[in-house]
């Protein structure tokens, strides 16, 4: 006798609230409710071979409500941001942007696999809102100290190339309006907190 | 003269210096004029939407909000940078699909007294502009040294030709739009398939095995395509490409030197101007010896091509495969 599997009300309550919540945190229109698991995505990837799952195995983790599994898996911090899956997703579900959704949630948790991803684009974004400018040298030469170490005596030559060839200023720049700008992104983390 | 409101972003200002200096040099003969949109902020790049949304839609829209109170005879905002470009477009698009991104930029924007409805500015990237607004006549009609001969690849990268939220390019993945540019300079562009393929972004940053590779695919590609240079239009994709060349020749045992340029400094000197004074030696990876040896000879390859009688018709390698025959009987009957 054939039975079918259904999954159990729990599993398919899990994976609504999870897509819900990864949905809240999706900047435009996700429709990833629309995947239909074709696996174009993980076939179009250029660091889909890092990955632990493939965009499309992420996406049947969220409909299993696999909180934990999705939250830990390296998949959205090699997304390179790259859009190649994006324009040939036949449901045009917008994939880079559940990457990014997935991380903002992993980086509030801390369930990210490791710090490098995080820490350089959290000091990226600090320096961004502090100076209203980004800051390459202080930027890179931070992130290679703490991370990269042995890199160093490989990487400072070209560091000093692009110093002699005029390419890297040494002092942050400030915008004018940073007081503005401060201005606007507190009131902006607090209407995101709120949500 | 057409008149742009321009948003450079940072790189423009650091490791872009030579796109900068490029560009500032095309825009006489191109006939344009740019805008500096006042005490811009950064986009955020791909870092800060990737972990937020209303603080780094805010931040991006701080710009548009400055470009919409500088508009005045419904001028165009253009970037040169790919992410910058994408940015601006993108949270135009978002904050008009969502309402409730829209109300929460606008209250956070309110706090610094500023106020942005999306569709106010048309966001565009230089080369649509270059190539819809000036034409490619208008380009061909300013080039003073043809780049005969100079064998160029074209490289797009991802964000320019993708999502491409509001259509302005001819193909998400093997586009023409810059293939067209460079052909109007004289140069020879060659068939290079991996043109809107990713250079990696931050992952030279954080993951660099990842990264470099991506790297080492785009450059024994546009050397076994016969390319002496590749062009961008993006300053992450030029760093990458430049500067951690030497890493990934280590990584991988390789010895590739390929020269990348932005595609505003080869317009620049097919316009005649100093290769020096468009930023041409900026690079890690040198360009000007390419360079210079493509244009000492470029003059006397245009005038072989203008006289030369027609090139005589290739033959059939001889290694390649024999074309199937039919047997003689099938061909009577």
């Amino acid at each position: 006798m054939v039975v079918a599997q259904v999954s159990p009300p729990e599993v398919a309550d899990a994976g609504a609230r999870l897509l819900a919540e990864v949905n809240s945190k999706t900047a435009g229109v996700s429709r990833l409710e629309m995947c239909i698991q074709c696996g174009s995505c993980g076939g179009s990837c250029p660091s889909a071979s890092a990955m632990d799952h493939t965009p499309r195995g992420l996406f049947a983790l969220i409909r299993a409500g696999a909180r934990d599994e999705v939250l830990r898996s390296n998949t959205p911090w090699m997304c390179l941001s790259c859009y190649h899956c994006v324009v040939r997703c036949p449901q045009e579900i917008e994939i880079t942007d559940v990457m990014y959704a997935i991380k903002t949630i992993a980086e509030k948790e801390h369930t990210y696999p490791n710090n490098v991803g995080p820490d350089f684009t959290g000091v990226f974004i600090g320096q961004a809102r502090q100076f209203g400018r980004s800051w390459e040298i202080g930027l890179t030469a931070r992130h290679y100290l703490r991370h990269f170490i042995l890199r160093l005596p490989g990487i400072t030559p070209m560091a000093f190339g692009l110093f002699r060839h005029g390419r890297i200023g040494i002092m942050p720049h400030r915008i004018q309006g940073t007081k503005q700008l401060h201005a606007i992104l507190a009131r902006a983390d607090e209407l995101e907190r709120a949500r | 003269m057409s008149s742009y409101l321009y948003y450079p972003g940072c790189s423009m200002e650091g490791s872009g210096r030579s796109y900068r200096e490029s560009l500032e040099g095309v825009l006489e003969p191109l006939g344009m004029t740019l805008e500096e949109i006042n005490d811009w902020n950064c986009c955020g790049a791909t870092e800060y939407v990737s972990l937020s949304t209303t603080p780094a839609y805010a931040m991006i829209a701080r710009n548009l909000a400055i470009a919409a109170g500088e508009k005045k005879n419904g001028e165009s905002l253009v970037a040169a940078c790919s992410a910058c470009y994408l940015n601006l477009a993108k949270a135009d698009h978002y904050m008009g699909q969502q309402p409730a991104l829209n109300a929460r930029v606008n209250d956070a924007l309110g706090a610094g007294g500023l106020h942005y409805d999306p569709g106010t500015v048309k966001v565009r990237h230089l080369l649509e502009v270059i190539l819809n607004d000036v034409g490619l006549d208008a380009v061909k009609a300013a080039v003073k040294k043809p780049l005969t001969g100079l064998k160029v690849a074209p490289y797009l990268g991802c964000m320019v030709p993708r999502p491409d939220v509001d259509g302005a390019f001819t193909n998400h993945e093997q586009p023409n739009d810059l293939d067209r540019l460079l052909t109007a300079l004289g140069a020879e562009v060659v068939d290079y398939p991996l043109k809107t393929e990713c250079c990696g972004g931050h992952m030279t940053q954080v993951a660099p095995k990842v990264g470099l590779e991506l790297i080492r695919r785009l450059v024994a590609e546009a050397e076994k395509d016969g390319a002496v240079m590749m062009v961008t239009v993006c300053p992450m994709c030029q760093i990458n490409i430049d500067a951690y060349q030497g890493e990934m020749n280590r990584m991988f045992h390789t010895h590739h030197k390929m020269p990348i340029v932005f595609f505003t400094q080869l317009m620049g000197v097919a316009f005649g101007l100093e290769p020096k004074s468009v930023g041409v030696g900026r690079e890690y990876t040198n360009a000007s010896k390419t360079l210079a040896r493509a244009l000492k000879a470029a003059p006397q390859l245009a005038l072989a091509a203008a006289g030369a009688a027609p090139a005589p018709r290739s033959r059939p390698d001889k290694r390649a495969l024999p074309m199937p025959r039919m047997a003689d009987s099938e061909v009577e009957e």
